[in-house]
């Protein structure tokens, strides 16, 4: 059916073996580490005063993105969220074009167009961070309609957070992709706020059991556990692979940053509580998960050999976006229409 | 050419642009069974893949409308009334209007979003609405608004050839009116007005629904030795604006007829464009004729009271002559 089946095999399925699972781990890890590095810096650079316009960061949630994304190629479609980064890098989005674009440079992916909310390549699949919660959904349902329409086995995954799942399109998306039993997954990365609410105070109910009315699989996923998002992940895009129709994910996280970076310029009191953050970073994706690899008997010179390899990447990254020029002011009137 | 209603042309613009291109389809409420009728027999002939009935579900449908033309297709969704254009506004106005232009043109769009809009049919305040002024100031989404079965036809074939989403509003209730349309592939150009009928004394721009009524007037005004040119632009994004104004340098005068509301319509446009490019033309003040800054009411006198109707247009149309009324 699927003319993907190589990738995914790549990507580690569950027929893979020991040697082929720590290759994938180190893959994984890779990866998380990239958006995580990437993401640090790009605070520093937002606390020196350097960035144009507001940043929403993806710090402690990376599991996610990267323990779905893994599964997909260039032929699937993400659509993505504010906080879409991530999302981004997980697809194999560049790293230096999108730093580029945050930065608002001529080389950035969206041409300086579109900036951190809309950081998008459609050659890889990646139909765009969007600064509509949950603007993602939609379009995403219609990707999978269209992998439907191919047939070629591909799917379409909507990223979108516990704020996103209060939009009514959810529940549009959910009756829809069942009734025609569309290609697609439903990502809810729980990360605990809907920009400064916490979730408890606007959200009834768990999210995943939102699926079921619908006749729609649901599954939780531990979404600071890669491995255990990879395999939920799996088991779904599989199914909708086979055409088996749609799958709500909630993964349960938590955004150790804030809703956007600079939000201590204007928010006078607190929405958290400090112990609250620290106990959910003695939780983080990327630690527990080197831990573990470690465990495994990783060997410790390729995980090092690992970090100093994405350490160079992300240098490389900004320090090319730093040097890129501003787009020409006549750019500001082209593209408008095809 | 055969006489047909706008309804049987729209029906036949899509069968043809289906038959010659496999990747355009259509979705929307109750597109099976064709409320109007512009979709009638189209599930029969091309199947339950390409021709589907969604769920009330407006802000899903014009969001998957975005990502399965980003994703290669040519989608046809239709919303049935204008009025629900509103409830699906999330993807039209911040999706499909921005996203090829953020991302700096990675991505076209060929999407119609269509509509039956208007009033006149007692379908009260929340089926009546003419949208496209709405749209209009959108940036990102063409709007054609065909005057005549023709047009409507030829707008519709490319509406879905363009690789733009493009808000077609059509005058279609009771099945519209009925008019000669060309046989077989018919394909006008978006942005391209029409000079409906030739005058010399004034130019109605008359939009969508209001062009019938501005040729009866012209005709009955050419009875008295008045010389009305009727120009219809046909889409209002792009907007023919050299066929407006050379009109207006040919006649000295303007009236715009349009049934949205006067507040910010596309006659406040238009006019803006006439004081812009031909004020020096202009002998007499460009004047507008819309329905007033209201909803539009049910009851069938008050209804007939808000819409222009010929004899508010010839009222106007006298004005800016500075003629005096006949009887």
């Amino acid at each position: 059916m699927s003319d993907s089946t190589e990738d995914r095999q790549r990507s580690g399925g569950s027929s893979t073996g020991r040697a082929g699972a720590s290759d994938v781990h180190l893959r994984l890890y890779r990866r998380m580490l990239l958006i995580r590095l990437m993401e640090e810096r790009l605070g520093e650079v937002q606390k020196a005063g350097d960035l144009p316009g507001p940043v929403h960061l993806y710090i402690g949630q990376e599991a996610v993105a990267v323990g779905v994304c893994d599964h997909l190629d260039d032929r699937d479609w993400i659509a993505s969220t504010h906080r879409g980064h991530g999302h981004f890098l997980a697809k194999g989005g560049d790293p230096t074009a999108m730093i580029a674009e945050v930065f608002g440079r001529a080389s950035g992916i969206c041409g300086g167009k579109g900036g951190s909310m809309h950081v998008a390549d459609f050659s890889r699949g990646i139909l765009g961070a969007n600064g509509i919660v949950g603007g993602g959904i939609g379009i995403a349902t219609g990707a999978a309609l269209a992998a439907q329409l191919d047939g070629h086995g591909r799917v379409a995954v909507a990223f979108f957070g516990d704020g996103g799942a209060n939009q009514g399109v959810l529940m549009e998306s959910l009756n829809l992709s069942a009734i025609w039993k569309l290609p697609l997954i439903l990502v809810c990365e729980n990360n605990g706020f809907s920009e400064f609410s916490p979730t408890a105070t606007v959200t009834a109910g768990e999210i995943v059991a939102r699926a079921r009315p619908f006749g729609v699989a649901g599954a939780t996923a531990n979404g600071n556990d890669v491995l255990d998002v990879h395999r939920v992940a799996g088991e779904a895009i599989d199914r909708a692979r086979r055409g088996e129709g749609p799958t709500l994910i909630e993964a349960r996280t938590y955004r150790t940053r804030g809703h956007v970076e600079t939000e201590h310029t204007f928010l006078s009191t607190k929405y958290r509580d400090d112990a609250e953050v620290e106990a959910w970073k003695a939780l983080d994706p990327i630690a527990s998960f080197a831990a573990r690899l470690t465990d495994e008997a990783i060997d410790r010179e390729r995980l090092d050999a690992v970090i100093s390899d994405v350490r160079a990447e992300v240098d490389a990254a900004y320090a090319a976006a730093a040097q890129a020029p501003w787009p020409a002011v006549d750019e500001a009137y082209r593209n408008m229409f095809a | 050419m055969a006489r047909k209603r706008t309804i049987q042309a729209i029906n036949d613009a899509i069968a043809i642009e289906m038959e010659r291109d496999p990747r355009v389809i259509l979705f929307g409420e109750d597109v099976e069974i064709s409320l109007f009728g512009d979709t009638k027999g189209l599930r029969e002939r091309f199947g339950p893949n390409r021709v589907r009935n969604t769920p009330i579900s407006e802000q899903l449908m014009t969001g998957a409308a975005v990502g399965a033309a980003a994703a290669g297709y040519r989608v046809i969704c239709h919303m049935m009334y204008g009025n629900f254009v509103y409830t699906g506004f999330d993807a039209i106005a911040n999706q499909a209007a921005k996203l090829r232009y953020m991302t700096n043109g990675q991505v076209k769009l060929p999407i119609v979003f269509m509509a039956v809009m208007g009033g006149g049919r007692s379908a009260a305040a929340q089926h009546s609405d003419s949208i496209h002024p709405v749209i209009m100031n959108l940036g990102g989404i063409k709007v054609a608004v065909p005057g005549s079965p023709a047009d409507a036809k030829g707008l519709l074939a490319a509406s879905v050839r363009d690789d733009n989403p493009v808000m077609f509003l059509q005058v279609a209730g009771r099945g519209g009116e009925s008019g000669e349309v060309p046989d077989g592939e018919y394909v006008l150009p978006l942005g391209e007005a029409q000079i409906k009928r030739a005058g010399s004394d004034l130019t109605i721009v008359a939009i969508g629904s209001m062009v019938r009524p501005a040729m009866r007037v012209a005709g009955e005004l050419a009875n008295e030795g008045i010389s009305v040119e009727v120009l219809d632009p046909r889409t209002l994004v792009p907007l023919d604006e050299d066929a407006i104004v050379a009109s207006v340098r040919k006649t000295g005068r303007l009236v715009v007829v349009d049934e949205a509301r006067q507040r910010c319509s596309a006659g406040s446009e238009i006019v803006a464009l006439a004081m812009e490019r031909c004020f020096d033309a202009l002998r007499a003040p460009a004047a507008r004729v819309n329905v007033a800054n209201i909803a539009m009411p049910y009851s069938p006198p008050l209804e007939k009271a808000v819409i222009p109707d010929e004899a508010r247009i010839a009222t106007v149309v006298r004005q800016t002559l500075g003629v005096p009324a006949t009887s």
